[in-house]
């Protein structure tokens, strides 16, 4: 029952993301991101990341996001939506990219590994994924947690900073 | 076969939400036009129907035969999708919320998480209607619009983190049964506060709604929206206002749980609490003046960011020396 | 149940194409939307690892991902506006006052 809904959101997936990269208008490119985040979240829950499905949405798609979609509303898009697009050496990049596709999908052919079991919070059991992931996240990742945040408090001032208008007397 | 009928099943109890969802939704125009006129000591619409009461199907056809315009320098995509991102969130969180101890349409562990992070979406259709329309009263109300409800859509999150603690899960559920004996508004008014305050930003109401006001900026982000469109505008901030209105009387007033010997079902109680509650928003709208948008955002962050914080600070302290 | 070669293969794709975004696209928000597409690829894949091995680690590191993500989405385009204010570039080949 997993398979066909997997197969669903991965198509959702690709498309969207196809969609994104050959977008002109840069608007258009970021919403079709916003369309693969939501597809991805999903994607997630399939696979037993619940919290991790809805710091997705919360976070990629509402914050990041609209970050992106604000910041171009206060460049010239209008302008960059004439000039040329794509690179002179596109042709490259991509047979560059698809020979690297390539290999990587001959090396997972020749894997194979058993499918993994369900979590005990997709079979209704108890332990929730947000109370599991609080317990490993507080007390074997607490170093890495509090590094995150001094780096968001770091890049947002950076942000801060590097974007403010000189005012200049 | 089994998953045949309970997908059926499911499909039934979606059609019915919706469909109730979208009859409420629309008499709420009706009935904020009908409160607001009473407190201002005059009638309302009294002319379609009795007193009134087939004003919105006569609003909902009126706007059905307007002339759909679409501005000639318009991003037309985007220009069609907005006013559907700004509707979809509102009816989705519909999906996770329990009416009565057996009437829900699923039961999801994140079940809070998820309504938090689907009605952050609500910000992209805003923000794509004010960019879309290629106007500067649109693109200037919709970045206001955008950066407020950004902003209170933080303290919302925090706010609420409070019943979270007491409640111990994100299950809305379990939240109500967590509820049974003492409703978690006399455990946390401080949170119940913010959560209002956040709430009547959200949803660009008074006296938080300079965005949309007609003073201000024409109309803000839906300036160059008719007909319909502006239709889905206009439900979508009414569905809005239903959707935080049932999240607070689940999270705060105990949804559907009764008051003590009073036998009526859960169903009841809950339409009583959400009556009651809306009530409250719209005599706000007939009551306070307008903020103005730095005043805002300084009560915001100033204001409301420190209260909540120490509202989560003081009930972990209180869980864990007393509970 | 789905195999993990299935999240793998998916990752794989994902982390293709946003790598042809940015070696393809000249304009520089475009190349910070594909980079935004490769970090979700890893994220696809740790989930899908995480699954397999019923080991949260991968759903933490992924939690991790999210928030650097953030980081130098926002420093990123704190950058693009500071260049844009002056001169209103974004295509990444005129940007090079730094070229000798």
């Amino acid at each position: 029952m997993e398979l066909p809904f997997f197969y669903l959101f991965a198509a959702g997936i690709v498309g969207a993301s196809l969609l994104m990269v050959t977008r002109a208008n840069v608007i258009h490119a970021a919403l079709s991101l916003v369309l693969v985040f939501l597809f991805m979240a999903g994607l997630f829950v399939l696979a037993g990341a619940e919290f991790l499905a809805g710091v997705q949405i919360l976070i990629y798609a509402g914050g990041i996001m609209v970050l992106y979609l604000f910041s171009i509303m206060l460049m010239n898009v209008g302008v960059a939506v004439r000039l040329r697009q794509w690179h002179r050496q596109s042709a490259l990049a991509f047979l560059a990219a698809a020979l690297l596709a390539l290999e990587v999908w001959v090396v997972l052919w020749k894997v194979s590994l058993p499918a993994g079991k369900a979590w005990p919070w997709q079979l209704g059991q108890t332990p929730g994924n947000v109370e599991a992931l609080g317990m490993v996240l507080y007390t074997k990742f607490l170093f890495p947690f509090e590094v995150a945040s001094v780096l968001l408090l770091a890049a947002m001032i950076g942000a801060i900073v590097l974007a403010k208008r000189q005012i200049t007397r | 076969m089994g998953i045949a009928i309970e997908a059926a099943v499911a499909l039934v109890k979606i059609a019915v939400v919706l469909g109730a969802v979208s009859l409420v939704v629309a008499y709420l125009t009706y009935l904020e036009r009908k409160i607001i006129a009473r407190i201002q000591v005059r009638m309302g619409p009294m002319r379609v129907g009795w007193h009134g009461l087939l004003q919105p199907i006569a609003d909902g056809i009126k706007l059905l035969l307007k002339e759909d315009i679409i501005p000639a320098k318009a991003d037309r995509v985007v220009f069609v999708l907005a006013p559907i991102m700004v509707l979809v969130p509102a009816f989705v969180v519909y999906s996770v919320l329990p009416f009565s101890p057996s009437f829900y349409i699923t039961q999801v562990n994140v079940g809070l998480f998820f309504i938090i992070a689907v009605s952050s979406l609500g910000v992209f259709g805003i923000v794509m209607a004010g960019w879309a329309s290629n106007s500067k009263y649109s693109l200037v109300g919709a970045l206001r619009s955008a950066a407020q409800m950004l902003s209170y859509e933080i303290f919302l999150g925090f706010s609420i983190i409070g019943p979270l603690m007491l409640a111990g899960s994100l299950n809305m559920q379990k939240i109500v049964e967590a509820q049974s004996e003492v409703w978690f508004v006399f455990y946390q008014p401080l949170a119940f506060v913010v959560f209002f305050i956040a709430a009547l930003a959200e949803t660009n109401r008074v006296p938080f709604d300079l965005p949309e006001a007609e003073t201000e900026l024409v109309a803000g982000f839906h300036t160059e929206y008719s007909g319909m469109k502006f239709a889905f505008f206009f439900l979508a901030e009414y569905a809005n206002i239903m959707v935080v209105s049932t999240v607070a009387v689940t999270l705060f007033f105990g949804g559907w749980q009764g008051i003590g010997w009073i036998p009526l079902p859960g169903f009841v109680w809950y339409v009583l609490k959400l009556g009651a509650m809306i009530f409250v928003f719209i005599w706000i709208r007939a009551t306070l003046p307008r903020y103005r948008y730095d005043q805002l955002m300084r009560l915001g962050w100033k204001f409301m960011f420190p209260l909540v914080m120490a509202n989560i600070f003081l009930t972990g302290l209180v869980k864990f020396l007393f509970l | 149940m789905v195999p993990l070669t299935h999240y793998l293969a998916l990752g794989a794709i994902l982390f293709l194409i946003g790598a042809a975004g940015v070696l393809m696209r000249r304009n520089a928000i475009m190349i910070l939307l594909s980079i935004e597409l490769m970090l979700n690829s890893v994220n696809v894949t740790l989930v899908g690892f995480a699954r397999q091995w019923a080991d949260l680690t991968g759903q933490v590191f992924a939690i991790f991902i999210i928030a650097v993500a953030a980081c130098e989405a926002a420093v990123g385009l704190a950058i693009l506006i500071a260049i844009n204010r002056d001169r209103s570039l974004v295509n990444v080949d005129e940007i090079n006052l730094l070229k000798w």
